[in-house]
């Protein structure tokens, strides 16, 4: 039964739901005037933005340094949980299917609460070593599992040919198992990496008072009320996202 | 060398390879967990933290009505916006199963959801807000004098909510609709089935699996919310995750936040536990 008018009327409108929203944030940033009344168009709260906010540009550069450092270790752990789940034993991937499982059933606030209350226990201040922790923790179940999946497209005879050709366990890693994950790799790394940039409960957490992210940045912002500013701000982050989606166009189908 | 013990070394030792992953997650994971639970038993601390020596008085501080109320209602908020969620999902994710533009039509509605979830937020307190753009509008052309509140009521958090989490919904459906033999429709009309009667009986229990997926997908995060009800939200939208910050916080009631965090974890648990294991045994992926 082929979708009727009534399916794609709902997709329409959701499309529509989906991104007028966002387009209209972007359209006022580049209002001139500060209330959402269209005045005329103006590029002066980028200016703004980029003359005048440091303080939102070092959150900026806070979050990319957790990012990047978060998504590259992300990426590491959860290759070798993926080789792992891969090639090893069946109870140790149940083992392995059970500890990855129970962080996406959970939610976030948890996750966040239950690091504040650990990190304080063991006495590590609240810094961008315990956002980093808390972003590698959260984003390796992901990792593993974008990994896993491209993984799964292989037979493992490939693997046990290497072996036949002389290889040890390292050199197939190496030369085999790691080029075949590739584009894997590629994708839990954006994954990771967006996940990161994104966060905000978790991070709201674990973020002491010199070490704020953009989201949190944002977040404080948001609560002082409306501010061409951060319709700039939003602006520039979905140029960000919209350049990494397309980046990612190829390697969509390991991550859903 | 025979053959045997050159096969050998293929599967096995590889697991050693997964060791740090699980010990990463077992360290800051598993156990600060456990330590949550272990916290929600201890006596109150009034600088903040606790003071090691067994108590109940976190539980018997969530226990008073007030808190009571913010559960019911957190419960309530993602149950509807679950329910929405799907309502919304299923026609959408029909559609795109059986398009044309497929993989265009699904990056659609991701992109969204790659879009930071506080641009999200901030976009519908643009539009909606007291000094947003439909308030500026409607005084401008006169319709009414000062501002008509549009949000910070529970309304803006379902639809915020809503608004965040459909491709949660949108995704698994989509996966299961398209995993679908197609023929069964047309079979079933073939027999007499009305379209009514296809939708009810052939369509959706078929998709069951990917219904409470998308269930799950949405209600967790929805339960477990912040951002949402603390921008868009009243005085009577506060959800269980505010009460979380205040008691951290604000209140430095560090046992009482471990109790309803506790509290939280099981609702969550017995979620999954009754909704995805329920039925039928899950698959793998």
């Amino acid at each position: 039964m082929k979708p009727g008018k009534f399916a794609f009327t709902m997709i329409l409108i959701v499309l529509l739901f989906f991104y007028i929203p966002i387009f209209i944030v972007v359209l006022f940033s580049f209002n001139s005037s500060k209330s959402p009344v269209w005045t005329g168009f103006s590029l002066k709260w980028y200016e703004k933005l980029f003359t005048s906010s440091a303080h939102i540009w070092r959150t900026f550069m806070n979050s990319i340094i957790v990012g990047i450092g978060s998504s590259f270790v992300g990426v590491i752990l959860g290759t070798f949980g993926a080789v792992a789940m891969y090639m090893g034993a069946k109870k140790f991937k149940k083992l392995m299917w059970t500890t990855t499982y129970i962080p996406f059933i959970i939610p976030d606030i948890i996750i966040g609460v239950s690091l504040l209350i650990f990190f304080t226990t063991i006495h590590l201040r609240l810094s961008l070593l315990t956002i980093f922790i808390a972003h590698v923790t959260f984003s390796i179940p992901y990792t593993m599992m974008i990994i896993l999946t491209r993984l799964q497209d292989f037979d493992k005879s490939i693997i046990e040919a290497a072996y036949d050709l002389g290889a040890t366990r390292p050199i197939a890693l190496w030369k085999v198992i790691i080029p075949i994950a590739l584009p894997g790799i590629v994708a839990a790394f954006f994954m990771a990496f967006t996940l990161s940039i994104d966060d905000f409960v978790i991070t709201f957490f674990v973020a002491g008072p010199s070490s704020t992210t953009l989201p949190l940045q944002i977040f404080s912002m948001v609560r002082f009320g409306i501010s061409p500013v951060i319709n700039a701000i939003s602006t520039l982050l979905l140029v960000g996202t919209i350049f990494i989606s397309v980046l990612l166009r190829k390697y969509v189908r390991y991550i859903i | 060398m025979s053959k045997k013990d050159h096969i050998k070394p293929v599967s096995k030792g590889y697991e050693s390879y997964g060791l740090v992953y699980l010990l990463w997650l077992v360290v800051f994971f598993l156990i600060p967990v456990i330590v949550i639970l272990a916290y929600s038993f201890f006596e109150r601390d009034y600088q903040g933290g606790v003071v090691f020596k067994f108590s109940l008085q976190g539980y018997k501080d969530i226990l008073n009505p007030n808190y009571v109320v913010v559960f019911l209602r957190t419960i309530f908020i993602s149950l509807v916006s679950s329910v929405v969620s799907i309502i919304i999902a299923i026609p959408v994710a029909y559609y795109i199963a059986f398009s044309k533009w497929k993989n265009i039509l699904l990056l659609l509605v991701i992109v969204p959801f790659w879009t930071n979830s506080l641009i999200r937020i901030y976009a519908w307190i643009f539009i909606l807000g007291n000094n947003g753009l439909v308030n500026q509008f409607l005084i401008k052309m006169g319709f009414t004098e000062s501002y008509v509140q549009f949000i910070y009521n529970n309304f803006a958090v379902v639809l915020v909510l809503v608004y965040t989490y459909l491709p949660f919904a949108i995704l698994p459906l989509y996966s299961s609709i398209e995993r679908l033999e197609k023929n069964i429709f047309e079979a079933a009309m073939d027999l007499g089935c009305t379209k009514r009667q296809v939708f009810f009986k052939v369509l959706l229990p078929n998709i069951r699996q990917g219904i409470i997926s998308a269930f799950v997908f949405v209600f967790i995060p929805a339960i477990g919310t912040y951002a949402v009800p603390e921008l868009v939200g009243g005085k009577n939208s506060r959800l269980i995750g505010n009460e979380i910050a205040r008691l951290l916080t604000t209140a430095r009631n560090w046992p009482a936040a471990a109790a309803i965090s506790s509290v939280l974890l099981a609702i969550t648990i017995i979620a999954v536990i009754v909704f995805m294991f329920g039925g039928e045994k899950r698959e793998a992926r």
